[in-house]
């Protein structure tokens, strides 16, 4: 690396809480979101979707459509079968993976409630949608496959009769076979104590608060998609596969985009169909959706279930990891479906030092919306289940929780770390991290007060919750990618263009949509060439603009793409270097750069940075053979993951007689490495704990037994508002990555990570003497109430009989919140 | 998402708004507040071919003074209610009840007489309007009548309002000095009550003289709890007698079950909310 | 039918169909595209404007009933380029990530501190909870509030007079409008 002189740490950019340049059109409403695009002559593609779960098409009848006003096409899975291709699964984990033709418009058969059978393209969006209800659909009604264990029975109905099963693959990790560990069986075997559970992880729907929207502008030579995507770029050359469109014919640009979480890394169906129709129109089209089609058609996440065997010595020492897990693909796999749980194979071990590790995992098709990523994907669930089981197993061996988790945690000083996965973490310190939560949160005066409260017989009883997690992310290293049978690379592009005026254009291969990016990388852009924040424009999200990128997901945008801006930034003033040396007539050796001045060493000659950009791009004088201009750009490709780590503690107050859980206090220490603005990182905390803990609490995508989302509208899917959420403690240690420059790791999706075990060992630990040792999520207050009255775990999927607007295609009845006409 | 086409109607009387009313048939639907019915109309649940826009009745807004009793226009909103001297003085149960409706927007629009005439048996209005022994005033083309909130409440979004009636007013019987609660109990702030329990004591010389208990969202309509009233009145107010009446809360309910809750858990909260409920009263 | 609507300080004279919602009048006939629609059952609040200085949800209401009022959405807040302190206090204390529902949290943030311009940490909550956000966990939009109560103080400075659109309606601050109590 260049020998830059680091600038005076009170100038430093990079650790400052800077505000955020991207607010200024957020919070003026001068937005550009794709749903405000208005282009002339612009029509609206509206989707007929299935209310059915499982079913053959036998007709379709769309003649009194066609004639409706405003209307211009309506088209069927029969009129596009020959165009639309299928939908791209770019991770096939297993060579023998059994992957189902998905179509974006069903043609024959439908495979979840939900999926798109017709469309109609109007003059405004109103006649389109009501043109969709003189369409005329029959379905022959198949059996509906939901349950994940009955569908990998011998005698099981079929999702996908002509894939022979429902299971599409089993990934296997052996440590003994992968020679990271001994023979699992045998070391449970020989453990003197061994603690099995089975956890179930919900369904869960992403839920960004935008709605999904794309705009087509097609024309001969060039089609532009705007679309509220995570992902322009693997978007841009996923549908040039999906289409055969030549490539360089299309440009996709994401404009504001609001929120994803997951949930917008994908190659939709809208998509695909609004480009087919505005190309056969040779208008343009767009689509918005509804949330309810959001919830019944953008997918889902986690659905897993989950077989966890733990053995340890009585002394507390663990001997062996066993996961056997069942994953519920949903009916189709979209871009990384299958991927999604073995993300989660690394982690199952997490900080603990296992000498013996089996990870079997088990994807399922099922008559349901596709699950894909949602924030953390693979990595939540991993970490709920060896969080969940070390209090389990504490409480098996009559140890504090957190004393179990220190006897088998990785020292400080014993880093770097191979696991018995096979991933070297480089750097942490689980200790620091953990005592500066226990004293934030006063751990020991809470274990006074609950113990006091146990004693009394209190009705609302105290838990205490322990998460102290790790997780992989930074979703790079293409060749680790390439070995997983991952179908892209993970490396990060950036390119700078240095302006004669001094100012300077940065593009980035991430895709922001909410993180902070502009911000952040104009900090690292200002420190490393010592120009002004304000100087700095960060250029993203435009296929024509940003050309080169893996966009935005897995916590990998700072710690790859972030590292790609350093790497460029060093490029330019390498360059510059030279140049500068030319013009002082000074030996390169010499010249120093500091705070955006080159100086020769020992004189007072001294030239700006500024001053080198307009001599290199006049290009007047020049060494001889030199390029003029000082624009570079690079790549980075780092060899590891970052392993961002952390200690989550949460106090729940239950009351014991309705089931109610109260998070009385939260408190996490994360070390998320060197930390490019702490306030962006801690906002990134804030929402990830969110989440994590309404998956504990609030959140579940329910089915009823024809296969109905039940839970298709934000009246029914419980998203926390802002009186159901705590106060959260938040606090940092700081150990640098050693796998890039920075010292950085990803902070998107620790807090979803880490929080939810928390949360439910809180609940677990507070009625563990009432002989509860699981609640599942979400831990509803019937759940809990349930729990402690041993009546059993069924709960039933039906939609509210009274409040919820419940399954919309069925109920008549149904209606909206709050009963406050 | 976009509502299917309706023709619209802003009557300025209520003779008007019946006549409108008679005139659009079976396919009309009132609208007071809207804030149930435009959702319902945008998920396209329902497609009247007329709505009947009762916004413009100003003579249908407002709190009065009818000596025993309130007469609350049905027009009058939330906000309105949260904030009515006279509900705060001799109505505290319905004010606790209307702060828990909802989202401040909403209670913005929404309004008094189209919760009750909505009749979701999980609305927050129902069981205090019923344990207050409201009385429905209910105007139609043969003239208004009035009908005991006992009667108004007949099932899941059914009142005994005809096709071609409005309610226009609602008779609320003073219970000025009594202690009052509102319990409400569900999973997130906007979702509905799973249950909920309206409470209205008078105390006098440490005993309970009078109770009225509601419960919200315990059967297809709006639920008295009759056997804690009487369990109650004439009991000393004390946390024995009250935790004893509460057990008798789920008498007479028919719980629904869905995704949040079962019948059997319902009827065990009914019977907590209960206790909490006359509780917080008594001491109110 | 033919209405005509004040928003933000015009009046926009229109033949509207009686369906159309007040939230696809403003973004598709009036370019007023900084007010968003996030949900269908109006939980969601992205769309929250004022309505003759109430906070409501504009896609719970129909462009018609609309018609002689005034609309104020988050563009006009704005005034002689200086921004609003509630717009200024979501900027300072970083209480926006995507910014889909910051047009609506701010606007209903304004209409609780008319209400009440001294809340507490669990008024601003109950305050704002017909409005949701998936990415900030809403502890810096509580911070956020919190931080604008102070700067429109009275004898705050220049902000402070302009302190909310109660007086443009008469309204009087009271302390009742959290729900829930």
């Amino acid at each position: 690396m260049t020998a830059t002189a680091e600038p005076e740490a009170s100038d430093r950019e990079v650790g400052k809480a800077r505000l955020r340049k991207e607010d200024a059109r957020l919070i003026t409403g001068a937005t550009r979101w794709t749903d405000n695009m208005q282009l002339t002559g612009m029509l609206h593609m509206a989707l007929l979707r299935s209310p059915v779960a499982h079913a053959r098409i036998t007709a379709i009848d769309v003649t009194e459509a066609v004639k409706m006003p405003g209307v211009l096409m309506v088209l069927t899975g029969q009129d596009v079968a020959a165009e639309q291709g299928s939908l791209p699964c770019a991770w096939p984990i297993t060579e023998d993976m059994l992957a189902p033709p998905a179509p974006s418009l069903a043609v024959d058969r439908v495979n979840f409630a939900g999926e798109a059978v017709a469309l109609v393209v109007a003059r405004s969006a109103a006649e389109a949608h009501d043109a969709l209800a003189a369409i005329d659909v029959d379905y022959d009604d198949l059996p509906v496959v939901l349950d994940m264990e009955r569908a990998v029975a011998d005698d099981a109905d079929l999702v996908h009769p002509d894939l022979g099963s429902n299971k599409s693959a089993t990934w296997i990790f052996d440590s003994a076979e992968a020679g990271t560990g001994a023979d699992v069986d045998q070391a449970l075997a020989d453990s003197e104590v061994v603690v099995e559970r089975t956890f179930r992880q919900q369904r869960l729907i992403p839920a960004f608060m935008e709605p999904r929207s794309v705009v087509v502008d097609p024309s001969p030579d060039s089609v532009t998609m705007w679309s509220a995507t995570q992902v322009p770029h693997i978007l841009r050359w996923m549908l040039s596969a999906v289409l055969g469109i030549p490539e360089q014919q299309i440009r996709v640009i994401a404009p504001d985009v609001g929120g994803g979480f997951g949930g917008k890394l994908q190659v939709t169906p809208e998509e695909v169909l609004t480009l087919v129709v505005a190309r056969r129109l040779g208008k343009p089209v767009k689509w918005t959706e509804t949330r309810t089609e959001s919830m019944l058609s953008a997918h889902h996440g986690r659905d897993q279930l989950q077989r966890i065997t733990v053995g340890a010595s009585r002394d507390g020492k663990v001997t062996g990891l066993k996961v056997d897990l069942l994953a519920d693909m949903g009916a189709y796999l979209r871009l990384v479906t299958p991927g999604v749980p073995i993300l989660g194979a690394f982690m199952f071990n997490a900080i603990y030092k296992f000498p013996a590790y089996r990870f079997t995992c088990t994807n399922v098709f099922t008559n349901k919306v596709p699950t894909d990523a949602y924030r953390g994907a693979g990595r939540p669930e991993a970490t709920f289940a060896i969080e969940r089981i070390m209090d389990e197993l504490a409480a098996e061996l009559g140890l504090d929780p957190m004393d179990l988790r220190e006897r088998n945690w990785i020292k400080h000083d014993e880093f770097p770390f191979t696991t018995v996965a096979g991933l070297t973490y480089d750097s942490g310190h689980y200790e620091a991290a953990t005592d500066r939560a226990k004293e934030l949160f006063g751990y020991d005066a809470l274990r006074r007060e609950q113990s006091e409260r146990r004693a009394n017989g209190d009705p609302v009883q105290l838990g205490i919750g322990i998460s102290t997690y790790t997780e992989m992310c930074g979703l790079a290293p293409s060749r680790v990618l390439g070995a997983l049978r991952y179908a892209a690379g993970g490396w990060e592009h950036a390119a700078l263009r240095m302006l004669p005026t001094g100012k300077v254009e940065l593009i980035t291969g991430t895709s922001p949509h909410g993180q902070g990016h502009v911000t952040a990388w104009s900090q690292i852009v200002a420190d490393r060439l010592g120009v002004p924040f304000e100087d700095v424009e960060v250029l993203h999200g435009d296929t024509r603009v940003s050309h080169r990128g893996m966009d935005s997901y897995g916590s990998r945008s700072l710690a790859v793409g972030g590292v790609a801006v350093v790497l460029a930034a060093d490029k330019v003033l390498a360059k510059a270097r030279t140049v500068a040396a030319h013009l002082m007539e000074a030996g390169e050796g010499d010249v120093e750069f500091a705070a955006g001045k080159f100086t020769v060493r020992g004189t007072s000659t001294a030239l700006s940075l500024g001053d080198v950009v307009v001599a290199a791009h006049v290009a007047h004088n020049l060494p001889d053979g030199m390029e003029p201009g000082l624009d570079a750009e690079a790549t980075f490709d780092p060899d590891n993951f970052s392993y961002p780590h952390g200690t989550h503690l949460c106090a729940t107050e239950v009351d014991t007689r309705t089931g109610a859980v109260k998070i009385r206090s939260y408190v996490c220490v994360d070390d998320v490495g060197k930390v490019v603005n702490p306030m962006i990182v801690e906002g990134q905390v804030h929402g990830g704990l969110a989440q994590g803990i309404a998956q504990a609490l609030y959140e579940e995508a329910v089915h009823d037994e024809y296969g109905t989302l039940t839970t298709a509208t934000l009246a029914d899917y419980l998203l926390p508002s802002a009186v159901d959420l705590p106060h959260f403690t938040t606090d940092r240690t700081e150990t640098p990555a050693l796998s890039n420059p920075l010292g950085v790791k990803g902070v998107g999706e620790a807090g979803t990570i880490a929080s939810t075990p928390a949360v439910v060992n809180s609940i677990v630990d507070a009625l563990r003497h009432m002989g509860v040792d699981d609640v599942e999520m979400p831990c509803t207050p019937m759940r809990v109430w349930k729990a402690i009255n041993r009546r059993g775990d069924a709960v039933p999927t039906t939609p509210g009989a009274g409040g919820g607007l419940g399954s919309v295609n069925v109920d008549d009845q149904a209606h909206a919140r709050g009963g406050a006409e | 998402m976009i509502p299917a086409a309706f023709d619209y109607v802003a009557p300025t009387t209520v003779d008007e708004a019946v006549r409108a009313l008679a005139a659009g048939g079976e396919d009309a639907k009132v609208m007071a507040g809207g804030q149930s019915l435009i959702p319902v109309l945008r998920m396209r649940l329902a497609a009247p071919t007329l709505v009947v826009d009762l916004s413009g009745l100003t003579e249908l807004t407002g709190v009065h003074d009818d000596g025993d009793s309130l007469r609350i226009g049905a027009m009058t909103t939330h906000y309105e209610v949260q904030r009515d001297p006279l509900v705060r003085e001799h109505a505290g149960l319905l004010r606790l009840a209307t702060d828990t409706v909802a989202d401040p927007q909403v209670r913005h629009r929404g309004t008094f007489g189209g919760s009750l005439a909505h009749a979701d048996p999980a609305g927050d209005l129902l069981a205090p309007a019923l344990a207050l022994d409201a009385v429905m005033v209910c105007a139609g083309p043969s003239g208004t009548r009035e009908v005991p909130a006992a009667e108004f409440f007949v099932d899941y979004f059914t009142t005994a309002l005809a096709p071609d009636e409005l309610l226009t007013h609602v008779k609320v019987p003073k219970l000025t000095g009594w202690g009052a609660h509102y319990e409400k109990f569900n999973r997130v702030a906007q979702a509905w009550s799973i249950v909920a329990v309206a409470a209205a004591v008078r105390v006098s010389g440490g005993r309970i003289t009078a109770a009225r208990v509601g419960l919200t969202n315990m059967a297809s309509t709006p639920v008295r709890a009759r056997a804690v009233e009487e369990a109650l009145v004439g009991q000393e107010a004390t946390a024995e007698a009250i935790t004893a009446a509460a057990t008798r809360a789920a008498e007479g309910a028919d719980p629904p079950t869905d995704n949040n809750a079962d019948a059997e858990y319902r009827s065990h909260l009914a019977r907590v909310l209960t206790e909490r409920a006359v509780t917080a009263a008594v001491s109110a | 039918m033919r209405i005509t609507v004040t928003v933000d300080g015009v009046d926009y004279s229109d033949e509207v169909e009686p369906r159309t919602l007040l939230v696809h009048h403003l973004r598709e006939r009036l370019g007023k595209t900084g007010t968003v629609v996030g949900c269908d059952t109006s939980n969601c609040g992205a769309c929250t404007v004022h309505l003759d200085g109430h906070s409501v949800k504009s896609c719970a209401v129909l462009a018609v009933q609309a018609d002689g009022r005034e609309v104020t959405t988050v563009e006009g807040l704005a005034r002689e380029g200086r921004l609003h302190p509630v717009q200024q206090a979501f900027h300072r204390n970083h209480a926006l990530q995507c910014g889909f529902c910051t047009p609506g949290m701010i606007m209903q943030a304004i209409d609780l501190l008319a209400d009440n311009p001294d809340p507490d940490e669990d008024e601003v909550r109950h305050g704002l909870e017909g409005n949701l956000c998936r990415c900030t966990g809403y502890q810096n939009i509580v911070r956020a509030v919190r931080d604008a109560a102070r700067q429109m103080r009275p004898g705050a400075g220049p902000d402070a007079e302009r302190v909310d659109e109660a007086k443009l309606v008469g309204r009087t601050p009271t302390h009742t409008g959290g729900g829930g109590e």
